[in-house]
């Protein structure tokens, strides 16, 4: 607008305009820091305040220990180790195809068993089907050293399975066994399908059904549907799912334990340290933690760009009911072998749990039953000290985990400063490395004291574990603080601040007031996280700090499998009573959601 | 007294780069005052109005409630009131704990918190309300409530963004007079943010046209009505024709300019208009001061109706008059006019004005 707007103000007073920048208020009234730090969060120092100590600690549990593994590894003979990867017969490089290849092969096999349960449990109906949806996860949520043990148990050479049906059959040598990479398979296939099974349900929980039923009455067929429709709309959750996956597998360090194949790149790095080879345990560790971080940017390139969510909300498409009569049975069958297959894995566990000590050698199941085990764990100090270890170091690192962890998705969600990316990169970086990376980066770390360590030789003391878990367990805390906040309109903070509240008030009464289910979901995945972790501490514990998935291992080792099995299922039923405690919090937060969806 | 000034107030912020959200704004408004910023969406009133609480800091300029510089002064120690467009009530409290948050900060005792928490309650019409949980109530009681919390503390001055933007129509009128009522008994100076024009004019002593980040006019509902500083205020407040007319003749107040049909008229014009016969001025005619009558009555201006809208009291026309389109509001309508008919517009002379492009 030219011209001259008459500013009609009766009684404005014409005031020179200040065009330089204005001082912080209280100039001369108040010392200048005190001025500074005044304006709480909406002081430019402030977001730098609080980031400050929180990249710190990032910087020097999660970035610092990486590059002391990188120059672990170079240290002694320079790039020589890394030149093993190029040699064509040598161990690093099958190794490191084997993982990758192993990779690959569990993203097929758990997108194809994970988009079929998907499609079949969201679009049809029949008898089961709820009790199915309800156990689906259960496999999953064993923690791994369990769940692997339980498949060995199930499906291996010794396993129930295969003598069952060589005893059916009246065979030489047991029946379909699961060995070596095949066995690792099974373990990934039903612990890891969950990804392609949460990923393809919600996208068709999200999904239009009138774009696929817009598709059928253009003369579309069923598969042209499926081809031109369904799966592109599918394809960003099955990319997603896919890195996932493929991550996790390459992570995964208790099936090929389990299952003895040693040419993995996670075995590598165990049995280099455990001959005591830091240095290429580390060039392993390095080599690993680069594709891992290489798979996080791809899928954080992928998450950035847009996926396809239908505009409508829409009604759920309806469920098929299935009709034909041979298929209502072949339907039943199929979830009734779904359902022990689901379950079996906590059944031998449970089982076994109570099976003597030795008593179980070339039977199908064991032959002699006994509540002693557990009696050996209550009543024996020795016995119990492994799940006081876990307790406690799990303990420490979830309190850790929630005090960092809120603060991060705060300053990430919240909070305008320069390099926020980097931190919400730093945080996802403690996830993305695997569990054995995250322990040679410690002990390449704190092997010397260091700035972070307080000067300190951590290795071999009991802080270096909780710090391990700590690191590991950080981004559960952050992501679902970070995603409750999402949820919490900002100006309801801003709201406080205009009521009076300081920021630290207003942080406390409302914003983390609200976020208390979300971080107490995320707080308890830590600690029950903590209880089961197992691929962090084999490499890092000590005899006094044995937490219980060593212990497990260890009596593996030394043939109780009986008492291995009754620890697992400690676990397990922590497990369990967690769980529904989560759910109890997960409807609570769905109330404050819908408070929130009214205040909106 | 004035109560809150801004000086040259501007606002960029870091991501948009050069354009400004808020580009030299001066304002001051006086206590008990109940001003409102006015204008189209995205115009910068949040943006000001959030630099009054302190939400943001300004780019460049300053803010002073009373003679008290407070431009770069947190929230929590500004004493304002604000309203919330969504409300912004917390879920976690009740009602009454709700009210009774910025009563606790400012450490009021216990006894007497619970009277003025009462006593805003029964203000807003929710007394007995208290218990209440946030999701239990209605939109429109839920921004009484936020309404309410903001009036407890008896703050200096009372923010409200929109507060209405998210109540139907009835629930609207109602709430605005309630809104001017309760401002009014407190005596608070109200800074109010609204693009509804008429909820502006209906509630304000003061509104400020706001327009790209610029204030483009301030002043009493009827003087922006009735003396729009510029094109822009003419149309945005009330929809305005504004013709472009040849000038012909000049006074200090002003200006004589031809009619499409030949005949000329003297219009009143602000002082300083700067407008030289032989120039165009830019004149704004209300829709509603043009009446209809006949081709033929000297004086009319002739046009062809090419548009006509029935909406209840007044038929909305828009009427070719030599190529220009020209809004006419008529309460009285000739019987059987059709659109493509001839017919003659009487310009109401005396409330045409000039405007500065
Ligand atoms: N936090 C921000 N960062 C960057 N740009 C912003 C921010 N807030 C506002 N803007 C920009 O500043 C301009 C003014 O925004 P503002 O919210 O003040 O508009 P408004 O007049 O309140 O509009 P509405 O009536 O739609 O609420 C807009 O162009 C907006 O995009
Ligand atoms: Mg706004």
């Amino acid at each position: 607008m030219g011209g001259a707007p008459v500013t009609a103000a009766p009684s404005a007073a014409t005031v020179p305009p200040i065009t330089e920048d204005p001082a912080p208020a209280g100039r001369g009234r108040r010392p200048r820091l005190g001025g500074r730090f005044a304006g709480g969060a909406s002081s430019r120092w402030f977001p730098y305040a609080l980031v400050f100590p929180l990249a710190l600690i990032l910087f020097g549990y999660v970035v610092q220990p990486m590059f002391a593994t990188f120059a672990e590894s170079v240290g002694v003979d320079g790039v020589a180790n890394y030149t093993e990867f190029l040699r064509g017969e040598g161990v690093a490089r099958s190794s490191l195809l084997t993982s990758l290849g192993i990779s690959a092969a569990s993203v097929l096999l758990c997108g194809i068993v994970g988009v079929a349960m998907a499609f079949l449990l969201k679009r049809f109906q029949f008898p089961g089907r709820r009790l199915i949806e309800a156990i689906i996860l259960v496999p999953a949520a064993l923690p791994p050293l369990i769940g692997a043990i339980s498949f060995q148990l199930l499906y291996s050479e010794t396993g129930i399975l295969p003598r069952g049906l060589q005893q059916l059959f009246g065979t030489e040598s047991p029946v379909l066994p699961f060995t070596g990479i095949a066995g690792v398979l099974v373990v990934h296939t039903f612990t890891m399908y969950p990804f392609f099974y949460l990923a393809a349900s919600a996208a068709l929980a999200g999904m239009d059904p009138s774009v696929e039923e817009a598709a059928y009455n253009l003369g579309a067929g069923r598969v042209r549907v499926w081809r031109t429709v369904l799966l592109p709309m599918l394809t960003p959750a099955l990319v997603s799912a896919s890195l996932l996956v493929f991550m996790t597998s390459l992570a995964s360090y208790t099936a090929p334990l389990l299952f003895g194949v040693d040419r993995t790149m996670t075995m590598q790095i165990y049995i280099n340290r455990t001959n005591g080879d830091l240095p290429m345990a580390s060039t392993y560790a390095s080599v690993l933690a680069v594709v891992s971080i290489l798979f996080l940017l791809a899928m954080r390139w992928y998450e950035g760009r847009r996926s396809y969510r239908s505009q409508s909300k829409g009604i759920a498409a309806h469920r098929r009911e299935i009709t034909n009569p041979f298929g209502k049975w072949a339907a039943l069958a199929a979830s009734i072998l779904a359902t022990v297959v689901l379950l079996a894995p906590v059944g031998t566990i449970a089982l076994v749990a109570f099976s003597a000590d030795g008593s179980w050698t070339t039977e199908v199941i064991p032959s002699a039953y006994t509540g002693q085990n557990f009696v050996t764990i209550f009543s024996d100090p020795r016995a119990f000290q492994p799940i006081l270890n876990s307790l406690q170091m799990s303990l420490i690192a979830t309190v850790g985990c929630v005090v960092v962890g809120v603060l991060i998705a705060y300053a990430v969600r919240r909070l305008d400063f320069r390099g926020r990316a980097l931190l919400d990169v730093a945080v996802m970086l403690a996830w993305a490395l695997p569990g054995t990376v995250v322990a040679i980066n410690l002990i390449s770390a704190f092997s010397t004291g260091n700035v972070f360590s307080f000067g300190q030789v951590l290795i071999g003391t009991f802080w270096i574990m909780p710090l391990a878990y700590f690191v590991r367990f950080l981004p559960l805390v952050f992501r679902s603080s970070s995603a409750t906040l999402a949820q919490i309109d900002p100006s309801l903070e801003e709201a406080a601040r205009n009521l009076g509240a300081s920021w630290w008030r207003a942080f406390g009464t409302v914003t983390l007031r609200l976020m208390v289910p979300g971080v107490a979901a995320g707080a308890l995945l830590a600690f029950v996280n903590g209880v089961g972790e197992f691929v962090a501490s084999v490499l890092i514990y000590t005899s006094q700090t044995a937490p219980i998935s060593v212990e497990i291992n260890n009596r593996m080792y030394s043939f109780e499998v009986g008492t291995a099995a009754a620890y697992g299922m400690l676990q397990v039923v922590l497990i369990f009573v967690v769980m529904v405690i989560s759910g109890r919090l997960q409807s609570g937060r769905s109330a404050s959601r819908e408070a929130a969806k009214w205040t909106a | 007294m004035i109560d809150v000034t801004l000086e040259s107030v501007s606002k960029r912020f870091a991501r948009t780069g050069d354009t400004a959200a808020v580009d030299d704004v001066d304002i001051s408004i006086a206590a008990g005052e109940f001003f409102t910023l006015l204008g189209p969406s995205g115009c910068g009133k949040t943006t000001t109005l959030r630099m009054v609480a302190g939400f943001y800091f300004p780019t460049s300029g300053r803010i002073r409630f009373g003679t008290e510089d407070v431009t770069r002064r947190p929230p929590n120690k500004r004493d304002t009131g604000m309203v919330f467009q969504n409300y912004a009530l917390f879920p976690h409290m009740s009602v009454a704990q709700n009210v009774a948050y910025g009563l606790k900060i400012r450490r009021v005792g216990r006894a007497e918190s619970r009277r003025r928490v009462e006593e805003a309650l029964g203000q807003v019409h929710l007394a007995g309300y208290g218990e209440r949980r946030i999701d239990q109530l209605s939109g429109g009681q839920q921004q009484r409530v936020a309404l309410a919390r903001a009036l407890v503390i008896r703050p200096r001055t009372l923010l409200l963004d929109e507060p209405l933007s998210n109540l139907d129509a009835k629930l609207r009128e109602e709430t605005r007079t309630e809104i001017r009522r309760i401002q009014k008994e407190s005596g608070n100076t109200a800074i109010y943010v609204t693009h509804d024009q008429a909820e502006a004019m209906a509630m304000s002593d003061r509104i400020a046209v706001m327009e790209s980040g610029r204030v483009q006019q301030i002043g009493a509902p009827q003087e922006i009505y009735h003396r729009p500083a510029n094109a822009f205020v003419a149309r945005f407040i009330g929809r305005s024709n504004v013709l472009s007319l040849p000038v012909t003749a000049v006074t200090d107040e002003t200006v004589t300019v031809g009619l499409p049909d030949g005949a000329e008229t003297a219009v009143a014009a602000p002082v300083g208009h700067g407008l030289r016969a032989g120039e165009a001025a830019l004149v704004s005619v209300r829709p509603e001061h043009i009446g209809l009558t006949s081709t033929t009555e000297p004086g009319a201006l002739p046009g062809r109706i090419t548009e006509l809208e029935f909406t209840g009291m007044a038929t909305n026309l828009v009427v070719d008059v030599a190529g220009e389109p020209v809004q006419v509001a008529a309460i009285d309508v000739p019987a059987g006019i059709a659109v493509g008919d001839q017919i003659g517009l009487r310009l109401n002379r005396e409330r045409m004005w000039v405007v500065h492009p």
